[in-house]
């Protein structure tokens, strides 16, 4: 990161602060578990099953974390997810080819967003209550789809799907003497190039950078000669079609579509979005903190469940535990520094 | 005597005009479909009660939980200018509490059933002022505030019931929840007749809406005028609890068990939504609890009109969708804007042509 | 060189529905001066500043710079046509950088070249001698290096005209001397600075040359060093409308016609020093001083509208504790606070609810006031202060000034107050209502109440108050009565030293 070149030692800025505390937090809470539980957690691939879950996870929070970033929220990803990959399943079985399936996943989220921004930015409407329609004209849409559960069995995408990288060097040596290679799907590559490009968005380029001053401050981004409208509506645009991809990427990992696929996902994502340092307020946020966002809940989850607390209501209590740990965090962090 | 008139329509329904077209459409749009849509029959049920039955029925008794929490949403929107998302895992866990209370008694009656409310309510305020407390006292903002309850909730409820989906049976709990003996009109609808009138009780006997009102509308200045704005804060939210655990038991009672992973499902969102449909501002500030409660009505009419029409009840939410779309669409400012510049033009090119007419 | 003509306003009218904001005023600004811009209250110095900044269109007049005749359009427009602004409210984002708030909306390519902007930025701060390093999070730093940013930002935009909307407000003494001393510097490097502020001493600091706003009219532009502080305050001041003088004056007033009913003792808030204040029974009292002198943050602190940090306070002699306005309240004490629009009315509500809500706050929770009782009180005072409104249910954001401000008074009135603080009252309303406000002042006091009165117009405050605190730079600096309640020796004090 910047801060470590930095010979001056510059103090952080809110969105490093942020992202530092997350990332100690993931790093500390792993190390943790790999002491006290081990098993899994000794192995690499450990990390790997995490990220083939919760590809499509991550590639959503990335978007929302543009949307939170700018002062806005998107409630829909889940349910574009969940459509996306409904129709581009029956789409596929109907004997449709892949290349063309990626298309309509893409298309399908980026109508999302061109709705959305539309809606939020230039009608001035709530984007509560734009993306809550979004969430349910998508969750009805899928189920008008289709109410059964569907798999694919389109020949070309199944072997897509299972191409998987592997990764020999940081295998282990099961009981019988062989080699197994940590695998790493396809959806994670898709999803570390997103984080990377939206780094770069956020980081590098004007656009990303208006998004910051618009969140921070929208009065005075106008003032500044940003064009609020734009940029606001450049950010559903993303978010939705970071759905779509999200959408390919399930179904990459699923091989199934489901009525409740992804479901709850965007209360997912906006916890990870917090949880690696994004305000809801608006103009503080990093996307590479929003990835370990993913990670320390996704990790969370699975040491809960490692530790012999099997049921699933465990893993939402400490969700939310961790959530409210993580906001009162931020207010209290906040506060204490604008005090200054 | 003309400038009085306009100034009523404007100001005097003007909150009600969105909520009241809205209802007006669905009802001329069911009479052409089915004339027959809206009549009442009487029959007879299990238990061999004369009771009313028919659509508009099952209308009002289906909107009760959802119209019991537009209430108390309204006021902690129109106090904190946000919303509470966390609702139906509260619900959830309400329920959860009114049934582990009665299953501990040895036998239901009308007293452990009472008790068994007020553990509910009390559990269900606690929550709320969870809720209200980061709200009111560390400032987040309310939709992140409650999505921590939202995340956990339906979990909290799934511990108390040890896992399982408990159920009660006992006339009283039927009886809540459908019809008791000798009234021909469904319990959920008295109740929600009952708290209505306990909240209009409250805003009587109280100086909570003006004050509320205040709070919402520019906090600085009530905060001048001697107003603890954290506290009426924190009793919008504790006043939603209340609202919470009656739907919540409402909700349990219909079933006769507690499912904490579907009991009012999603629940938070049509409340929210049946707040903006009753013309209040999700911005918080003035409100009109009647508002609310027509936007719930509108939204299980609107409901039961696609399952009338064969729409099954998990597609519903997509053309709900689209509904609420056109709605805040015609509420939009920006829209608004247009429209009377539109229509100024309109006026201006008249008036000219006029002029002409005239010289 | 020196007095080359850099803009020129000539003849600038602009009304808004019912006010005539700006009559016929002229303004000149010269290559390498620092210009500043006084007025009072309603002086018209904020509206011209936004029709140069393109804010505002103006109804009639010219501007031309550098002999160019010129319109603003919008505020892009102005910047581009090198008038830039840096308002008292900073304008930039304090999530970002200092070097990104220096280049953000106008970078021309799509990529950000953060390396690049910052080696820049930082030439600019160091030429410029300000104390920020350009990746540092702007919000880090503090108001006065943030305020220098922004005027760095302008500079970088090669402004011709700078315009400092009231920079130093916020400012401790150290950090307005190290933005004089950036002022001083951007005049050498021939930019024209127009200087707005309320604080003289900074006036006769740094500026060359003064021009002086009343009521929308242009007074006169003068030498810094040729106009003593006094006359500045005389100008600035002025004579007030004839209509007003029908007030009757003197007899009404006698000072210490009662008990002492409020007392405090170094008393201090957040925004202010320790102070010392008693009032009697029926007095009507005025805290006087230039905009930012501490008049309003004294009475605040008296109301606990600001957090108190110390103080002692006594109310008919028994020690009292007044931490927040609901204690005050119920002390009997009622504030009119200066900012109408933030602190006093809630627009939406009705007129009705808004006279009653200070007294139903004070009745509590429990203890509403009945729909027809409300309605009386309304009609009451309707009545009583002559409010023009359609009817008790209007609400009050859709009446004129005028009659917010009687809603609000309205509202003390009916708490039944025994000392009544009135910030600002006559603030930005029509004269008839002004001359309203004031007699009712009058006859509170005759009714026993005690008033303190604050106003920026001095003619008004000597009218009706026997006693004037005299406050300058946050330290009460005088206290007048009886012949010394005189307009001249009022500006004296105010404007400090010997004339």
């Amino acid at each position: 990161m910047k801060f470590f070149k930095n010979k001056r030692k510059e103090p952080l800025t809110d969105t490093q602060l942020l992202m530092t505390i997350t990332i100690c937090i993931f790093v500390a809470m792993y190390l943790l578990a790999m002491l006290l539980l081990q098993g899994g957690f000794l192995h690499a691939q450990q990390i790997f099953d995490l990220l083939n879950d919760n590809a499509s996870l991550i590639i959503v929070s990335c978007g929302l974390t543009i949307v939170m970033i700018g002062g806005g929220i998107d409630i829909s990803v889940g349910a574009v997810t969940s459509l996306v990959t409904m129709s581009s399943i029956l789409y596929l079985n109907g004997g449709g080819n892949v290349f063309m399936s990626v298309l309509l996943s893409l298309g399908i989220g980026l109508a999302f967003g061109l709705v959305h921004g539309f809606l939020i930015s230039y009608l001035e409407i709530q984007p509560f209550i734009v993306t809550l329609a979004g969430m349910f004209f998508a969750r009805g849409m899928t189920t008008i789809l289709s109410v059964n559960p569907q798999k694919i069995d389109n020949e070309a995408f199944n072997a897509v799907r299972e191409s998987k990288i592997e990764i020999p060097w940081l295998g282990y040596v099961a009981k019988n003497g062989n080699l197994v290679p940590a695998r790493m799907e396809l959806g994670v590559v898709i999803a570390l190039v997103c984080v990377a490009l939206v780094f770069v968005l956020l980081k590098f380029l004007k656009p990303g950078r208006n998004l910051y001053a618009m969140g921070g401050n929208q009065t005075s981004a106008l003032m500044l000669g940003i064009n609020v409208k734009r940029t606001r509506f450049m950010s559903y645009i993303i978010s939705g079609f970071l759905s779509g991809i999200s959408g390919f990427v399930l179904m990459l990992h699923t091989g199934a579509g489901n009525a409740t696929n992804a479901a709850g996902m965007e209360m997912n994502a906006i916890a990870s979005s917090i949880i690696g340092g994004t305000l809801l307020t608006g103009g503080v946020g990093n996307v590479i903190g929003t990835f370990f966002g993913t990670l320390t809940l996704t990790t969370i989850k699975k040491i809960v469940v490692s530790s012999g607390l099997k049921d699933p209501w465990w893993q939402s209590i400490t969700t939310g535990g961790m959530l409210c740990f993580f906001i009162l965090l931020q207010s209290i962090v906040l506060s204490r520094r604008n005090k200054k | 005597m003309k400038e009085n008139k306009k100034r009523f329509l404007k100001g005097g329904l003007g909150q009600l005009t969105i909520p009241v077209i809205a209802v007006a459409l669905l009802v001329i749009f069911n009479l052409i479909r089915d004339p027959g849509f809206f009549s009442i029959s009487i029959t007879h049920n299990n238990y061999g009660n004369a009771v009313l039955a028919g659509n508009l029925i099952s209308i009002i008794n289906g909107a009760s939980e959802l119209a019991i929490l537009a209430i108390g949403m309204t006021l902690v929107t129109a106090a904190t200018k946000g919303q509470d998302i966390s609702v139906g895992a509260a619900a959830a866990i309400a329920g959860s509490v009114f049934v582990k209370v009665l299953k501990s008694a040895s036998s239901i009656s009308v007293g452990t059933v009472i008790l068994a409310f007020l553990c509910a309510a009390v559990v269900a305020m606690l929550f709320g002022a969870f809720n209200g407390t980061l709200v009111a006292v560390f400032g987040i903002q309310p939709m992140i505030a409650t999505l921590i309850l939202y995340t956990c909730g339906r979990s909290i409820a799934y511990w108390i019931n040890g896992g399982a989906t408990p159920t009660v049976e006992s006339p009283i709990i039927s009886a809540i929840g459908s019809f008791a003996p000798g009234i021909p009109i469904p319990m959920p609808v008295i109740i929600v007749i009952v708290v209505t009138i306990l909240f209009k009780l409250l805003f009587h006997f109280t100086s909570l809406e003006i004050l509320t009102q205040s709070v919402g509308i520019n906090q600085s200045a009530a905060r001048l005028n001697g107003i603890n704005t954290t506290f009426i804060k924190l009793l919008s939210f504790i006043l939603l609890g209340v609202c919470v655990a009656v739907s919540g038991c409402i909700g349990v009672s219909r079933l006769g068990l507690i499912n904490h992973e579907t009991l009012l499902l999603d629940v938070e969102m049509d409340a929210i939504l049946a707040v903006a449909i009753g013309g209040n501002s999700l911005g918080g500030g003035k409100f009109k609890i009647s508002g609310s409660i027509i936007g719930a009505y509108v939204i299980q009419m609107l409901t039961i009109t696609l399952y009338a029409m064969k729409v099954s009840s998990t597609d519903v939410k997509a053309y709900k969708a689209i509904v609420i779309v056109l709605l805040v669409v015609i509420g939009s400012p920006v829209v608004k804007q247009r429209f009377q510049k539109f229509m100024g033009n309109l006026k201006k090119g008249k008036s000219e042509t006029k002029g002409v007419e005239g010289a | 060189m020196q007095d080359e003509c850099l803009l020129k306003l000539r003849g600038i009218e602009k009304s808004f529905p019912g006010v005539r904001a700006l009559h016929n005023v002229d303004f000149t600004l010269r290559k390498g001066e620092i210009h500043a811009l006084m007025g009072e209250n309603g002086a018209g110095k904020s509206t011209l500043i936004k029709i140069l900044t393109g804010v505002y269109q103006m109804d009639a007049g010219s501007i031309t710079i550098e002999g160019e005749s010129v319109n603003i359009h919008s505020p892009q427009d102005a910047q581009n046509k090198g008038i830039s602004t840096v308002y008292q409210e900073i304008t930039l984002c304090p999530n970002l950088t200092v070097a990104e708030n220096m280049y953000i909306g106008r970078e021309k390519s799509s990529w950000v070249k953060q390396k690049e902007y910052e080696t820049k930025a930082d030439e600019i701060l160091k030429s410029l001698g300000i104390p920020a390093r350009s990746s540092q999070q702007l919000g880090s730093c503090s108001l006065a290096v943030q305020q220098m940013v922004a005027i760095a930002r302008a500079v970088d935009m090669n402004c011709k005209v700078l315009i400092l909307d009231e920079p130093t407000s916020s400012l401790d003494d150290k950090e307005v001397n190290m933005l004089f001393s950036l002022m001083r510097d951007l005049k050498s490097k021939g930019v024209g600075i127009i200087f707005v502020t309320h604080f003289l001493e900074q006036v006769y600091e740094v500026s060359d040359r003064i021009t002086v706003l009343r009521n929308g009219e242009f007074v006169g532009e003068y030498l810094t060093k040729e106009l003593p502080q006094v006359q500045l305050v005389a100008k600035m001041m002025g004579k007030e409308l004839d209509e007003l003088n029908s007030l009757s004056d003197a007899e009404d007033r006698e000072e210490g016609v009662g008990e002492v009913l409020y007392e405090a003792e170094g008393l201090s808030s957040t925004e202010t020093n320790p102070f010392d204040f008693k009032i009697r029974r029926g007095e009507v009292n005025g805290f006087t001083g230039l905009l930012g002198s501490g008049r309003s943050e004294s009475v605040r602190a008296i109301f606990g509208a600001d957090k108190v940090n110390s103080g002692k306070v006594k109310i008919n002699g028994k020690p009292v504790k007044i931490t927040k306005p609901i204690d005050a309240m119920k002390n009997g004490i009622g504030y009119l606070a200066e900012d109408r629009k933030r602190d006093g009315i809630i627009p939406d509500l009705s007129v009705r609810e808004n006279i009653i809500l200070a007294l139903q706050v004070m009745n509590g929770f429990f203890k509403p006031i009945s729909r027809s009782e409300s309605e009386a009180f309304a009609d009451e005072y309707i009545k009583a202060l002559n409010i023009k409104t359609a009817s008790a249910e209007t609400p009050v954001g859709s009446l004129s000034g005028g009659n917010q401000q009687k809603v609000i008074l309205a509202r003390w009135l009916l708490t039944h107050p025994d000392y009544l603080i009135l910030d600002e009252p006559t603030r930005g309303i029509d004269v008839g209502t002004k001359l309203e406000i004031q007699k009712l002042v009058l006859k509170l006091a005759k009714e026993d109440v005690s008033v303190t009165f604050i106003s920026s117009e001095v003619e008004e405050m000597l009218r009706t108050c026997s006693r004037l605190i005299v406050m300058r730079d946050r330290h009460i600096v005088g206290e007048l009565k009886g012949a010394d309640l005189n307009q001249a020796q009022v500006m004296k004090t105010i404007a400090g030293g010997e004339a």
